[in-house]
């Protein structure tokens, strides 16, 4: 029981938090967080777990998304039920560029799935009467209140991360982590690789687009250039789960915090910090310093991604002996001195 | 007909300096087997120096020799200092290296928006609008020149790599990195030589497109893009197959604007990208044997 401790606390403090927080800021930031733990360990299902690293998750994503909008667009159905559907449909553009592109290999999987977030953005882009296009889609959210959001964003994270971890430690989870380690081998042994790949693409592809339908719900709003972006989806679900720990469970659980806290502290310019000592020095240096960090935030990510591959290449679960030993180590250095 | 032929032209010129992209990208991807999803970002980099000279009254085409070598530097540095230490680094994913990549791209990107902002640049020259005419054909004078550049630059590299000992070192790591150790390659430097190298061609592929295109910080993403399309084209690795997946990219683009519709222009090299990944896996390499 132990093993489970922390996530159980973490939990009961998320289940709490609507309770304690009033401010609409910190819960927008908490489902933003929410959101990222889902997608981040879908990702992490099809790259940290079975090894076929995707750029393309944004394809998923958006298409989840769409599902939602176009639901409502077309044939006045409740977005809702685009959560419902949301998953499936992402699903079903993965599976056939699972079965198309799973007998390429590495680089050439990974640049498969890079072609296939473009061409799903620009297919959007252009299918105007279906999409919408550049308009995009929009909806009146159905509650005013973000607590009901809060609560749907956090069973759902709940549910992928669970269902995720139910898979890696059952039979599945050892045909992923044997494909990731060594195709050929795990071949000769008679798994069925181009199958099991594509049950981990679907489980991926599946809760990355419940994650799209929560997010048109959410925001109200899609056009094809923000829920496909190549940046704010693809390469963020990557960065997520290696700032977080690849091939772990709560990995990219972390890593979404880390991300989300970090995006907001550059955001805000450090929380206010540039503004209040601007304010206080009166220095115009220092405020127009402030100014260009909020400016920042995809510089800071940038940095801190170099900085986790460089020193961190686990990520911050999977290389936790290793800081816990570094740290241990510096501390009683000092106190001796 | 006339149409058919314009088209074809505008293609071909245009593929002349896909064919340099694809170059840097394919060198990079057969020596260390990554590929750099920063290599657009790289070319954006290198317009950005050819717009700081040309405001200073350089002519953009004698700005290579400054783009050129300062990329080269670049790219020394990075492959030095950020990807050949992740060489050593034991990861559960062998993609730290792409994925270090995709943050220099970022970082590149975000230093360029702080420098010169997110707004649209453009280089103007008075050769930049001119065309020339053969028949009923139009050429434009800074593509073609751009043609010419990009051919030369080819053929150098050609002649680079078949030639000299440093070329012969950088085939030889493509081919077998372990028994080219054995025969007393530095293969370390080889791969920083590399990386500069394939900065330093998509720098000039940056500074002939400067005067036909305008500049803006993201205008890295998509040219990644096309770069890996030409690679995968071309089949990875392959130097001959990088070319011929250039004046490909080039000509269908230019017939998708022209028979589908500018909207369509993109879609036309991700379609095409797919039916070699589908029909012809390892891009025209597998038909030429180079």
């Amino acid at each position: 029981m132990k093993k489970n401790l922390y996530p159980l606390v973490l939990l009961a403090v998320l289940a709490l938090l609507p309770l304690a927080v009033k401010s609409n800021y910190f819960l927008h930031l908490m489902i933003l967080f929410l959101l990222w733990v889902v997608i981040g360990s879908s990702w992490n299902v099809l790259a940290g777990f079975t090894g076929q690293v995707s750029f393309g998750h944004a394809a998923f994503f958006g298409v989840g998304a769409y599902t939602a909008g176009i639901l409502f667009q077309h044939l006045q159905v409740s977005p809702w039920w685009g959560m419902a559907l949301g998953g499936v449909v992402a699903m079903l553009i993965g599976l056939p560029f699972g079965a198309i592109c799973f007998p390429l290999r590495g680089a050439y999987f990974a640049l498969a799935s890079l072609a296939l977030g473009e061409g799903i953005r620009h297919v959007a882009t252009i299918a105007e009467g279906f999409t919408g296009g550049m308009m995009g889609i929009m909806i009146m959210p159905t509650f005013i209140s973000k607590v009901p959001y809060y609560y749907i964003a956090l069973a759902l994270a709940i549910l992928s991360v669970l269902s995720i971890r139910l898979i890696i430690g059952a039979k599945p989870g050892y045909y992923f982590v044997s494909i990731r380690e060594d195709q050929d081998a795990a071949a000769s042994l008679g798994i069925n690789t181009t199958l099991y790949k594509n049950v981990s693409l679907s489980i991926s592809a599946f809760w990355t687009g419940m994650a799209g339908a929560l997010y048109m719900n959410y925001m109200g709003f899609i056009d094809p250039h923000v829920v496909f972006s190549l940046h704010d989806y693809s390469v963020m679900a990557i960065l997520v789960a290696i700032v977080g720990g690849v091939g772990t469970i709560y990995g990219p659980t972390v890593g979404a915090f880390i991300m989300v806290a970090f995006q907001e502290f550059f955001r805000t310019g450090f929380f206010g910090l540039f503004e209040y000592l601007g304010h206080k020095t009166g220095s115009s240096v220092i405020s127009t310093v402030g100014e260009a960090v909020q400016h920042a935030h995809v510089l800071g990510f940038g940095i801190l991604v170099i900085v986790v591959i460089l020193y961190l290449p686990n990520g911050v679960v999977g290389d936790w002996e290793k800081i816990k030993r570094n740290v241990f180590r510096i501390t009683p250095a000092k106190e001796g001195v | 007909m006339d149409v058919f032929l314009q088209t074809l032209v505008a293609g071909i010129l245009k593929g002349g300096l896909y064919a340099l992209i694809g170059i840097g990208m394919t060198l990079i991807m057969g020596v260390m087997g990554i590929i750099n999803l920063a290599h657009g970002q790289l070319m954006m980099l290198a317009m950005y120096v050819t717009f700081v000279l040309n405001t200073m009254g350089v002519d953009p085409y004698l700005s290579l020799f400054v783009a050129m070598p300062l990329l080269f530097l670049l790219g020394v540095v990075i492959q030095k200092f950020l990807l050949n230490p992740l060489i050593k680094v034991e990861t559960i994913l062998p993609e730290n290296q792409v994925l270090m990549t995709v943050g220099i791209g970022m970082v590149l990107t975000e230093l360029a928006r702080f420098a010169f902002s997110s707004d649209y640049k453009y280089i103007t020259t008075d050769y930049a609008n001119q065309t020339f005419y053969l028949g009923n054909i139009s050429f434009s004078v800074a593509l073609t020149i751009a043609f010419v550049v990009a051919l030369t630059f080819t053929a150098a590299m050609f002649w680079f790599l078949l030639k000299t000992d440093l070329g012969r070192s950088i085939r030889a790591t493509a081919q077998d990195k372990d028994a080219a150790t054995l025969m007393g390659v530095n293969t370390g430097r080889i791969t920083v030589v590399t990386f500069g190298l394939g900065s330093a061609l998509v720098a000039a592929a940056g500074c002939l497109l400067a005067p036909v295109y305008y500049i803006f910080p993201d205008l890295g993403g998509p040219f990644t893009a096309k770069a890996f399309i030409i690679t995968i084209l071309g089949g990875l690795g392959s130097t001959v197959g990088a070319i011929f997946g250039g004046v490909t990219l080039g000509l269908a683009e230019s017939m998708g604007a022209t028979y589908f519709g500018m909207e369509y222009e993109d879609i036309v090299g991700l379609t095409i990208f797919i039916l070699v990944l589908l029909f012809l896996p390892g891009g025209f390499k597998r038909l030429t044997k180079v």
